[in-house]
């Protein structure tokens, strides 16, 4: 796999905080990765210096082989960049500001147009073409951004928070439309967010950045492990009613750990059995030989729980750095 | 199925081209053409100039501000013909209307309407200021400096192309003025400029063109240093006020606070004169007026002080067109020169600032 993005030991200091604290990450050519932290985490920071916008206080970015503070233009040239909440010129219509990019990108105005018209097809917003764009509702905007990044025909695309106040609907279709290009056009495709779900759909690789670190990387099977240390496995059940001689045939199989208490639910009851290894059949098995079993689910760790673990380990580990 | 279709609609040659571009792109980097790559780089870049000029070009002239300025100066200069117009046919045949006539147009006035060149010193800075004072933050709180700023152009092809784009508008507006005003005075009192005349004007109009260029790069440094677009313009019309208005003011202030005594020496005498010249020539608007005045008066032979023995004998004609450019060759140089500095300041702020989406 050949590397596009390297960042190494990536700093950036400003006067009285640090944004970004020694940072290592490297970028493969073709996979979509998934920036994800909380709001003011240092993700918009890195995107910046990996650009060259933002100037960095150490560290090395490479990024296709080359350095933003010399060769920014030939970065930019192959990188688009969308920024959250992108801006456009109001007052002109949706095509002449993608005519305008790519115009910039050294395009000569006709084929500018003809892309432009492609592209504005492509995200679904031919019927737009000659509007306004103050008149675009949010998502059709950010439909817009995404031309506006694919008319330089980039070899990296780089998403700000590319979901943020679109509505679920226009999420998918955003999410499926940049997975898609991920794989039609080969295209590198990193992209920072705090909303979990929307990134587990598409990304790859996932890196978890809090307060200037990188905490965790790597793809949504490693970090639940990586998350779930003490290799325990848990079982939901949701029977009619727990009864004893259940929970006594429970708890003599080896492999369970604890039964947990049946909290109710309706007519039925939940219960929570952490176990050593996966004997999920043999659960199942029990239950319905000695109660109705309704449900019966082993529990994965999603990106929800690997968020609010790596998160509120963070802010327990920031109240116990300020204590 | 709608999105399928939609993914699926036609966007072969893109694909196409972009694979064996890649590859191009990829064994040029590997063969270290990295010279040839920068100078395509540097190619791209100047025609990506030019597009961004034409665009603010494009901006300037449809905008509302623009129209009504423009409006505000032509009526202003329409007034000022009129005024020089019936103070000419006031002072009748008196012998000083025999030489240079055709430029009494530009410096002239009844009393009632200020002359030309008065509403340019006044009007002009007005202009640049509304040219320039929303250049770089407007972009900045739209969010659209960001994406500009991510496309392969360099910093400061956009600072040049917001300055070329306007100092191309101000160049068309003020020799547009100029010659509408030299039409109508032909007109009005059919008696054609000669050739000196017109060269006089010409460098007037010039002139103008700098002058106005100062206050448009003065405000584009406030747009890149203020965040808020009513705070630089104000700063810029403060400055503006402060020169136009204040100054003189000061300056006289000061004048007689450093008025030597009736019986001092030429030396001190001279001493004080020059004092005098060097704090008001730091004032652009007094620049301008020097030269203005100059140029369009060639019956001025000096603009400090003289004695009576550079006096005596000296021949009361006009001086030639290349001795009065000569004159305030100092003037023009530091109207540019202040220029120059308010361009780097601006240049030195903007290479080094983060560019942030909306902040």
């Amino acid at each position: 796999m050949e590397p596009v993005i390297e960042l190494i030991n990536l700093t950036k200091r400003y006067t009285n905080y640090t944004a970004v604290d020694s940072l290592n990450l490297t970028l493969y050519r073709g996979e979509v990765f998934g920036l994800l932290g909380p709001n003011g985490a240092g993700k918009t920071t890195t995107i910046l210096m990996m650009l060259g916008l933002t100037e960095r206080s150490e560290g090395e970015v490479k990024v296709l082989g080359y350095d933003p503070n010399f060769d920014a233009i030939a970065i930019k040239s192959k990188v688009g960049y969308m920024p959250d909440d992108i801006g456009f010129y109001d007052d002109r219509t949706a095509i002449d500001n993608l005519i305008y990019t790519a115009r910039l990108n050294g395009l000569d105005s006709k084929s500018a147009k003809l892309r432009a018209e492609q592209l504005l097809q492509r995200v679904g917003l031919e019927n737009a073409a000659n509007k306004k764009v103050s008149t675009f509702s949010r998502g059709m905007r950010q439909r817009l951004g995404l031309a506006d990044v694919l008319i330089k025909q980039p070899q990296i695309i780089i998403l700000d928070e590319p979901t943020l106040g679109i509505d679920p609907e226009g999420v998918r279709e955003l999410l499926e439309l940049i997975s898609v290009l991920s794989r039609e056009e080969k295209i590198t495709v990193l992209l920072s967010s705090h909303h979990l779900h929307q990134v587990q759909q598409v990304c790859d690789r996932v890196g978890l950045f809090v307060q200037g670190k990188l905490i965790a990387c790597g793809n949504i099977d490693e970090l639940s492990a990586a998350l779930n240390e003490e290799n325990t496995v848990t079982i939901q059940l949701e029977v009619d009613s727990l009864t004893s001689i259940l929970k006594q045939k429970l708890e003599e199989l080896e492999q369970v750990l604890q039964v947990q208490g049946a909290t109710q639910n309706g007519s039925t009851e939940q219960v929570q059995i952490i176990c050593s290894a996966d004997i999920t059949p043999e659960i199942a098995k029990l239950a319905s030989q000695h109660a109705q079993l309704y449900m019966i689910q082993r529990r994965v760790y999603g990106l929800d729980d690997i968020y609010h673990r790596y998160f509120e380990g963070g802010e327990v580990r920031e109240a116990a750095t300020k204590a | 199925m709608k999105l399928q279709q939609k993914l699926s609609s036609p966007f072969q040659f893109g694909r196409f081209r972009d694979k064996a571009g890649r590859q191009e792109q990829n064994s040029q980097a590997n063969h270290s053409t990295v010279s040839s790559q920068k100078a395509i780089n540097k190619l791209a870049s100047r025609k990506a100039l030019w597009v961004m000029v034409q665009k603010e070009f494009g901006d300037h002239i449809t905008s509302w501000r623009f129209s009504i300025l423009l409006a505000i100066i032509v009526l202003a200069c329409i007034g000022s013909i009129y005024s020089a117009i019936t103070a000419l046919q006031a002072q009748g045949n008196s012998a000083s209307l025999q030489s240079f006539l055709f430029l009494k147009i530009f410096t002239l006035s009844d009393g009632s309407i200020p002359q030309f060149t008065q509403f340019v010193a006044f009007l002009g800075p007005l202009m640049g200021i509304a040219l320039g004072f929303d250049a770089v933050n407007t972009e900045r709180s739209k969010g659209t400096l960001s994406r500009l700023m991510s496309q392969p152009i360099y910093r400061d092809d956009f600072l040049k192309a917001k300055f070329i784009s306007s100092l191309l508008l101000v160049t068309v507006v003020i020799f547009s003025l100029g010659f509408l005003v030299i039409g109508l005075s032909l007109i009005v009192i059919g008696y054609p400029p000669t050739p000196e005349e017109f060269m006089r004007v010409i460098c007037f109009l010039l002139t103008a063109v700098v002058y106005v260029g100062f206050w448009l790069n003065l405000s584009i440094l406030f747009s890149i240093r203020f965040k808020q677009s009513a705070t630089s313009a104000l700063s810029a019309i403060a400055i503006w006020i402060f020169f136009t208005v204040f100054y003189g003011i000061i300056i006289n202030l000061v004048s007689k606070a450093l008025v030597p005594d009736q019986n001092g020496t030429t030396d001190d005498i001279l001493r004080y004169y020059g004092q005098l010249d060097l704090l008001s020539n730091i004032s652009p608007a007094e620049l301008f007026s020097d030269i203005t005045t100059t140029l369009l008066m060639p019956n001025v032979r000096s603009l400090g002080a003289l004695t009576m023995e550079q006096v005596t004998l000296a021949l009361d004609s006009p001086l030639a067109l290349g001795q009065s450019i000569l004159l305030v060759w100092p003037q023009l140089t530091a109207l540019l020169a202040l220029t120059a500095i308010c361009f780097g300041l601006s240049y030195y702020l903007f290479m080094r600032q983060e560019i942030r989406s909306r902040s």
